[in-house]
This record gives structure tokens, sequence and C-alpha cells, in this order.
């Protein structure tokens, strides 16, 4: 909501200087956004008269003007505009004006000395047409200063006012608060009853009384709508943002920015028959004022003649009964509309006006009549006419009941005790109604606050009145409880800190992504898809964090960073219940950062695998799978606790391709909470034993996993075998072709005493045996 | 027999030439050896007679024990040569950098989540977290935002096909969590959350912490001294000015909005505060009535306060990031900054 200052003031006059009052009004919840000067800075410019306008001797374009500044004898100027005439009225800057931008001095052009510059509306910094002098009203007092003529040192005040404050969407309504705040003297705008001239008034009909249980009609015939409007009204709506175009719709603009309440005013003569508030009918349609015709739904409130609806009730009129120049006999609307009957509807049509905005939160049901009164005066003076009688028809208005505020529940929430005389005078100034009631407080709020229902509502009004910042800050006391710390899961820092640890930089990528992506990445993804996307290409919720992996790999790779190390810890979406936390990485480039002390090499599957064994702390029981985003012949579905828990390999040539990367990146994603997951540690006994070590050798066909091998070894050993791990992967000579060689370490210990050959050999037969059977893996010999 | 005596200054001669020990070791083996020139002399007493070999033989022990004397001696100065030799040659360029891996690092948001969840755990405050695709119910309703109340205009909602919603907050957080807890309660919980909004100053996703305390007795002043304490320990400034605004969200009443003095220029106006020496950096407030009856907290008994801050306008602000963007580009060269 935006106004001028000099508006405000007229109703109430606080000691404060702009700032203050601006301070003031953000610090009572009205948060000031914007002050701006209703003009920039300028001085010693008139009102001046052109009494005669020569063309210059020496230049075609020039004009030789005198002008009558309020002095005794009319001064020379010089001047280049177009339009400049003898008989206009013009603003003139004097020798020694400070215009935005220049300085004003006595000067010769062209030979002919010249006493200041006539100005445009551009010269002066203000907005209009700026070719040309810029014309005054012929009324305009020559020789008077321009700034204080047009009330230039003037604010715009700009508010953003939260929605629960609709009362304080008119200057009435601000001149209270302030008065509230402020202790200053409120002097409401005067309004005075319109004794009827003449007896016609429109047969008025409420059907959907409850939606509109106020309304009010009155006839005034005989206008003069081309009437000029009052410059003192047209300025107040230009610096409240309104652009003045008639005189009627002026007038009810002025009544909505001075009192709040929307008003309307129909042209007669297009009226067919009496009126009717019902909602609209299926099928209906209605031409609005702003020429855009719009296919009314069941559930709006519309004003209707014989031939339909006319206007659309609290949001806009219609086109084809709204007042024009040639208007001379209208019907002035003020009523209130439900906020539920009017809320929501004007977003959907994709409109937001003054009126909607204010009847969605909610208008003084109380002050209608004022309103109707105050529009009516304001019609009769400036455009004429007679006036008839009001029309009222009225339902179950809403109800203010009592509110008791308990004053010991009002210290208990604010902290602090506040002064109950206070409370109540704070109260009473707001215009609620106070009764004081032993440690209560018996309230009535008033009809133009829609905020007011419960206690609550009554103790955020006395806090605030009082001042939030007159609340102290204290630190509260509460028994002191630790937090619980499960050891056997690690937070989401400790596994964030731990890729860090293994050299990954850690990317926060958006939860929706490209859909292609999502497909291509897995043709059977079926993400969920947003219905109103910011675009296209983030409308589904991504089911993998690889999406965003290697599309950051993409945007890294095009800003020469060769080496890309990432991961994002965040959710995927599959559905309302199930939203999983998952952890995704993805490796590309060298393994190492280029440094002189190691030779060079791509990364590969093995880093990527050996950096998510040390973030489990264990080997992984990883087994190859197939997965449609990764190379089938580089990848593996990782289990634990016997369910699979994610995927790790080589991004699908196919994809390098369609993603346009140089090379395959390594990705991995898994579930989190699995990762998380720990076993709290558990001390067995040491050995005082040595331990014995094996080494086997076992021949096998190249496509058996190591892993199969492993497995059938670990199942085969005894108790006594301590550990058992693959330390060569050889091929070639002296192994035969499509068969390779496993180089097996078993360690064997006894905690009771030294383990015997005979022991050993007998525990490692075992395992030989084991890997024949099951594995088809001979020692080498 | 030859003069051990002569035979020692030989010896001592060539021991104190020897350039290096396996030179020494010859000359040990020389004159001490099992055919040196003492070892030899020693073997010769048994041809002499007794009182002879008697004097003989102390003499050529004293020979023997001058040259061993000598040659530890010798040995030494060598074995001390032989390794300066080696350290000098095993000397590194200990400023050539070190070997292995880089070190990563944390994304500035995880950062800024993780130290506001540190001070907020030194009092208490538990980490609590609930979905990103919620309902209306959690979202709107139960935070006391009816349909078509103006509040839903002011969040721009992303909606889904299948009729959910991504959380425009992390307030349903505050109602999940009451609904499957007891008061009394202290968590915070941080997350994503989306708006359909998208320019300069906004993303479409960004970050929240809620936090919420309810208890027997909890007001407005213990809010304002918790969140005043906040502030000022995560900016690390004592002196840190403070303000709270009456505002207005459904879900809280009173309601405010915190301000603080501009981290930027110290209060003093600049572009960042719009000229106005203050940040809006939170919304806060009492638990509104309506939230408690929801999830059936006796409203008599126990009163709660609750705030909701943006973590990308904190990070922004703790480490001086001036576009918004940068965060969910991800650009390397930037993510690095705060390693």
């Amino acid at each position: 909501m935006q106004f001028p200052e000099s508006w405000l003031r007229s109703l109430v006059n606080p000691a404060l200087d702009t700032a203050q009052l601006a301070h003031a009004l953000t610090m009572a919840g009205l948060e000031v956004e914007a002050l701006a000067p209703a003009a920039p800075p300028f001085n010693n410019v008139v009102v001046a008269e052109i009494l005669s306008a020569e063309k210059h001797p020496d230049a075609d374009r020039l004009r030789v003007c005198q002008v009558d500044v309020g002095e005794a004898a009319p001064v020379t100027i010089v001047c280049g505009a177009s339009n400049a005439a003898a008989g206009l009225k013009v603003p003139c800057a004097r020798p020694g004006a400070k215009l935005p931008g220049i300085e004003i001095k006595v000067a010769r052009v062209r030979g002919v000395e010249s006493f200041g510059m006539l100005c445009s509306t551009k010269e002066l910094g203000l907005e209009g047409a700026a070719d040309g002098l810029m014309v005054l009203p012929a009324d305009a007092p020559v020789g008077e200063d321009f700034r204080s003529w047009l009330n230039l040192d003037d604010t715009l005040i700009t508010l953003k006012l939260t929605p629960n404050r609709a009362d304080c969407l008119s200057l009435q309504g601000l001149a209270r608060e302030v008065g509230a705040i402020t202790g200053a003297e409120v002097r409401f705008p005067q309004i005075v009853e319109v004794a009827p001239g003449i007896q016609d008034a429109v047969p008025l009909q409420v059907t959907a009384s409850e939606a509109c249980p106020r309304y009010l009609a009155r006839v005034v015939r005989g206008i003069d709508a081309q009437a000029a409007t009052p410059r003192w009204m047209a300025q107040r709506l230009e610096r409240s943002g309104i652009r003045p175009l008639l005189a009627p719709v002026d007038i009810t603009n002025y009544v909505l920015l001075e009192l709040g309440q929307p008003m309307h005013a129909f042209a007669l003569s297009r009226l067919n028959g009496g009126i009717e508030v019902r909602l609209a009918r299926p099928g209906e349609r209605l031409e609005l004022l702003d020429g855009q015709v719009v296919e009314l739904a069941s559930d709006m409130l519309v004003i209707a003649d014989a031939g339909g609806p006319v206007a659309l009730a609290g949001i806009m009129g219609g086109r084809p009964a709204s007042v024009e120049r040639v208007t001379v006999d209208v019907m002035l609307e003020a009523a209130f509309f439900a906020p539920a009957a009017i809320a929501g509807r004007a977003r959907r049509l994709g409109l937001s006006t003054d009126s909607s905005h204010r009847f969605e939160r909610g208008v003084d049901f109380g002050a209608i009549r004022q309103a109707m009164e105050r529009a009516t005066q304001l019609l009769l003076d400036i455009c004429g006419g007679q006036a008839g009688p009001i029309t009222e028809a009225v339902a179950e208005l809403p109800r203010r009941e009592p509110i008791t505020l308990r004053l010991p529940r009002l210290t208990r929430v604010a902290g602090i005790e506040l002064d109950a005389d206070q409370v109540a005078r704070d109260l009473a100034a707001i215009g609620a109604g106070v009764e004081r009631q032993d440690d209560r407080l018996v309230v009535t709020p008033p009809s133009f606050r829609f905020d007011l229902a419960i206690e609550e509502d009554l103790i955020e009004e006395a806090v605030r009145l009082f001042g939030y910042d007159n609340i102290p800050a204290q630190p509260p006391a509460a028994p002191s409880r630790m937090l619980p710390q499960d050891e056997t899961v690690l937070a989401d820092d400790t596994l964030r800190q731990m890729m860090v640890d293994l050299d990954y930089q850690e990317v926060i990528t958006y939860s929706f992504v490209d859909p292609a992506w999502e497909t291509a990445l897995d043709a059977g993804a079926r993400p969920l898809l947003l219905a109103n996307p910011i675009a296209s290409q983030l409308s589904a919720m991504r089911t993998t964090l690889w999406g965003g992996l290697i599309e950051t790999l993409r945007h890294n790779l095009n800003r020469q960073q060769a080496r890309v190390r990432i991961f994002e810890l965040g959710r995927v979406y599959v559905s309302l219940a199930e939203q999983p936390m998952r952890l995704g990485g993805l490796v590309y480039g060298d393994a190492l950062p280029e440094q002189w002390g190691a030779p060079s090499r791509r990364v590969d599957f093995f880093d990527l695998k050996g950096d998510l064994e040390r973030l489990f702390g264990h080997a992984l029981d990883a087994r190859s799978g197939a997965h449609p985003a990764l190379h089938p012949g580089q990848c593996a579905e990782l289990w634990a606790d016997g369910r699979s828990i994610g995927w790790i390999g080589s991004l699908h040539p196919r994809l390098v391709q369609a993603f346009d990367l140089p090379a395959a990146p390594v990705l991995f994603e898994l579930d989190s909470l699995a990762l998380a997951r720990r076993s709290l540690p558990r001390h067995a006994a040491l050995s005082r034993f040595p331990q014995m070590q094996r080494d086997l050798a076992f021949v096998l066909d190249v496509h058996t996993p190591a892993g199969e091998l492993l497995a059938a070894l670990r199942e085969a050993a005894t108790e006594r075998v301590r550990s058992i791990e693959v330390f060569d992967d050889y091929r070639g000579k002296g192994v035969a072709e499509n068969q390779k060689s496993l180089a097996i370490r078993v360690v064997m210990q006894d905690t009771e005493r030294t383990l015997t050959d005979q022991e050993v050999d007998g525990a490692v037969q075992k395992l030989v045996d084991a890997a024949l059977r099951q594995c088809n893996a001979p020692l080498r010999v | 027999m030859r003069n051990p005596n002569e035979i020692v200054a030989d010896a001592l001669a060539a021991i104190q030439t020897s350039p290096d020990l396996p030179t020494l070791e010859q000359v040990k083996a020389a004159y001490l050896g099992k055919s040196g020139q003492l070892t030899e002399l020693l073997k010769s007493l048994g041809a002499m007679p007794a009182d002879a070999r008697k004097t003989a033989g102390a003499r050529i022990n004293e020979a023997k024990q001058a040259v061993e004397a000598a040659l530890k001696t010798r040995r030494e100065v060598l074995q001390e040569a032989e390794l300066d030799r080696q350290l000098a040659a095993e000397t590194l360029d200990v400023s050539l950098p070190g070997r292995g891996l880089a070190h990563g690092g944390l994304h500035p948001v995880s950062k800024t989540l993780a130290r506001i969840q540190a001070l907020f755990r030194t009092i208490g405050f538990d980490v609590a977290t609930g979905p990103e695709v919620e309902t209306d119910f959690y979202n709107f309703t139960a935070l006391n935002i009816p349909e078509d109340h103006p509040a839903r205009a002011m969040h721009d909602t992303f909606y889904l096909q299948s009729g959910e919603l991504l959380r425009t907050h992390t307030s349903p957080v505050q109602v999940r969590h009451m609904q499957t807890h007891q008061p009394p309660l202290r968590i915070i919980a941080p997350g994503r959350v989306y708006r359909c909004d998208s320019d300069v100053t906004h993303t479409p996703m960004f970050h929240q912490i809620e936090g919420l305390w309810v208890d027997e007795s909890v007001s407005f002043a213990d809010l304002k001294g918790v969140l005043a304490d906040f502030m000022r320990n995560f900016f690390e400034r004592d002196d840190l000015p403070v303000r709270f605004r009456p505002s207005f969200f459904p879900f809280t009443e009173p309601s405010a909005e915190m301000d603080i003095g501009c981290v930027m220029c110290g209060g003093e106006g600049c572009r960042v505060c719009s000229h106005t020496g203050w940040l809006e950096v939170l919304g806060c407030g009492m638990v509104h009535p309506n939230v408690f009856k929801h999830v059936d907290i006796d409203t008599e008994r126990y009163i709660g306060f609750a705030f909701g801050l943006g973590v990308e306008r904190l990070a922004m602000l703790r480490y001086g990031v001036d576009d918004l963007r940068l965060f969910f580009e991800n650009d390397l060269r930037f993510l690095k900054q705060f390693n």
C-alpha cells in the first residue's frame, strides 16, 4: 500500500519526523518498505505565465518570451520548446535555481539575454509527458513557489502489510493505528448524511445473503461525468499509485483509499431492471472493465440485472455497465462481501484488484453507510446531480463476540507482566470495547478488525502495542537433559565429513530434474511429475542422484576442471511414503591430483570401490549385476543384511555419448542409512600365540568372480582362520588361456596355544577341497 | 723378533691413513688377524725362554691394545663420516608438496546448516526431519492456513501431478513431530523447501531450519532470548544489534520478524541492507493454539515458540556470498572456496 505522507498527516500528525514515523510504523508491524520523495530536490522554481512568445531574431527554433513571474515587471526568457505560447502557465526556474543536473544562470542565448528557464516535467525530474513545457492549469497562481503550490515536499510511503491487517488498507485505518501507537490525536474525515433530493431507487434483491450480508445502493442523477477531478484528489490518487481517469471513478477510488471501502459506480441507463446479488449460474460470462471476458464459476458472486451479470462482486465491474464520459445517471454500490465468498476467486482468474485485495481480507461492515455518504457528497460536489435515498439490504453480519483476556495468561505468554491499565487503554485506542473484570479484560473487537477472535489475538495485540522491543530477551530456564546419542548410527554430518576426507567435494543439486535425464538413466523410471514446474527441464522429482551429479560434472568440465570428485547426500522421491536419503558420488579424471611424486593414471572402478570400503570400514558384498545406466561389465550391486543397498559402476558408454562426456565417470549411489548403521564394537580376547600364514594360488575360470572363491573359502574356514584375502590376480604366462590365478593369503591363529603344522595343513586342506568342489579351482602347480 | 714398537708405529700409520671402513678392516687383519704381524709375534713367544717370554708377552699385549684402541677410534671416525655421507645423500627437498589424494570440502549450505545445528544442540535442541513431498494438510491446514486464506498466496507452491505438493517451509515437521512426541519438546528441523519462484534473489529450492520449543513455561521473552543468543553466536558478534517486529504467520501468535544489524556495513547502510542498516533474518512467534489443537496438545498447560530461518541467507551473510544462485550451480571453483 502506497500513500503520501501529507495525506496521513492531515488525519493524524504526531511530533515525529518522516524517518521516526516510518520507524514507528515498522516497529508496530506495519513495515515501511520504501520512502520516496514526491519529487527530486530542486529550488527557485515559480509558477509563471508566458505573456508573449516571439521568434528569436537569430534562431529559427528559439523563442524570446516575456514571462510574468509574479514580479512588477516581466522577465525575458529564451525558450526552445515548441509549445511555448502566450497565455500558457508554466514552471519557471529563476536564475540561481538548482534543478536535477543543472544550475540556472543568467545567460546570453544567441545574443539575447535570458533570465531563467521555462521547464518541462523532465527538467524538473517529474513524471509525465516530456515533450515541451509542462503546462499548468489556468488557475495556477502566478509567482507562487512551484514546490509548495504542488505540495512537492511530500514523501511517498510504501507499506508491506501482512494479510491480517486489512484495517490498515486505508488512510483512516492507518491514522487510527498511528494514533494508537503514538498517542497523537486523530481527526477522522467528517462525513455528513446527504439528504435525498430525488426518490429514484433501483429494486434490489440479495439472494446470496451469506456471501453478501450488506448491500447499499444509491441512484444519483444528472451528473457531469466529465467534470474535472479536483487537483487535491488527483494528486492524492496519483501519489497512492492510482491514475485519475474520470471523476466518478476517481471518487470511488478515493473513498477506497480514504475509508477502505471498495465502491463501484454503475451507469444507470445500462442497468436492465432491478439488480440481484447472487452466485453466477453455469455458463455465464462477463466482460470485465479491463476488456477480459471471463467464464464465471458457480462459486463466484455477481451483481446481475435482468440481462445477467454486470459486475464480478468485490473484484471488478463489468464493462457494459461501466461509467463513461457521457454517463449522466449512476448507481453507487457499497457492500460488504464476506471474505470467504471472495477469497481465491480473483487469483483463479489471474486478477488482483484493490477491491478484491480488501474484501478477501475483510472490509469494515460497520462503516459502509459512511462510505456511501462520503462518495455521494464528493460526487455531488464535483459532478453535480441529485441523489436518491440509500437502498440497503442487510442479513446476518459477522459477529464481534466479547473475548476474555486473562491477564495472568498474558504475563505467562509475554514473559513479563504488562500494566493492566495500559493494556486496556491500548486496546481501546485501536477501537475495541474494553471492560475490566478483576484479573481479566473483556474485549469486544471493532467491526474493522478481522484478526481478533480469540485470546491469543488479544495477547498479540497487547504485546504489539506495548512494543516487542520492550519485552526483555531472556535466556530461558529449562531442565538440563542430555540429548540421546545413538552410537550405532552415524550422523549425516559424519558421513559428509568422511566423504570430504576421501577427497570428495559436496554438491547440492535441485530435487527436480529434467525428465529426460531420468528416463536416460533408467528407461523404466516413473518419476513424480510437477504440475506447475518452473521450467520443463525442472519438472521431474529425481529418483536417483546421478542426473544432478552428471550435470554438475558437465558444468565443471566446461569450466576446465579436469578432475572431478563430487558427492551429494540427499533424498530421492518415489512417493509420499517413500523419500529415502541417498548418498551418491561421482569420480572423473585422474585418480590423484596432478603431482610430482606419483604417476598419473585415470581413476577407475576399484578406486571408487576402495573409497566405499573405507566408508563402510569393511569389505563390501558387491555382486555383479545389471543396471541400465552402468557399463554391464563394470557394475556391481551392493548388498547388506540380505538386501540390495546400492550400485557402483562406470557410466554406460551409450550414456557417456548421450550426455556428451569425453570419458566415462565412475558412479555410486547407496542407501545412506545402510552406510550409517554400525555395530557397537565388542572386545574379544587377544591371542598370545603366534599366527601362521599360508599363501595359496588357485587356478580358476576367468569369469568366476573372486568373490565367489572367497565366499567358498570363508564358508569352509575353521574358526582358527583369522583372515582370507586376495593378494594377486594373475593371468598370462604359465596360466592357461581363459583361466586366472588368484593368490590367497590365509592367516590362522588359536587363542589357547601355538598351532601345529599338522593342524595348519588340515585347515588348509579343507579350504583347498572347498575351492575345488565349489569353484572348480585347483591349486596352481 | 721384530720390535713390537716398530710394528705399532707402522700399524698406527696405516690406521690413520685408512680412508674407509673396509681398508681399516684390512689393516686390522694385517696386524691382529690370524696371521697378522702381532699375532705372529705372539705365536713366536712359545719358542722363547720363560723369563724372556713374560716380558716380551707383556710388550706384545701392550702393542695389541695400542693398535686396538687406534682401530676403535679410527672406526668411529670413519663410521661417523660414513653416516654423514649417507645423510647427505638421503636429504630430501622438503619444500616439495606431499603425495596422495587432495582434500574435499563441504558445500557452504551444509557448513552453515551444521553450524546452526551445533549451536542449537548446545542448548538441548534435537534434530528432527520430515518429508519434502508433503500433503496439503501438513503444509497448510495443520498450520492454520485454510484453503483460500490469503497467506497461501504468499507461498508459491509447487504441486505434483499426483496431488501432493513440495513443502514450502520446514514447518510441517513441527506438526509431524508433535503428533508423535509428547512435550516438553525442543527440536530443530533442517531441510530443503520449495517455492515456485526463480529470479536473481530466489531459487526454486532452498533450505530452512525450523525450530520448536514447547514446554510449560516458555514465553515470548524466552523466544527473544534464544534467537538473540543464536544470532550473536552464529556471527560471533556479542554486540550484534537485534530487533523484533510484529508480523503475521498463521501458525504463530504473537508473530515476529527478527532483524539483525547489517553485518556487512555495521548498520551504516549499504546495498545489502537496502540502506536501512537492518537485515531481516527470520520469522518466529508463539505457537498458535489452532496448531496445538491439530496435534492434541493442551494449550492451557503448554506454551511453545517456533521459528524458521533461511539457511542460504545466513550463509551469504556469513561468508560474503553476493549471489544466491551460486549455491546451486555447483561450480567447483566456487565450492572449493569454503574448504
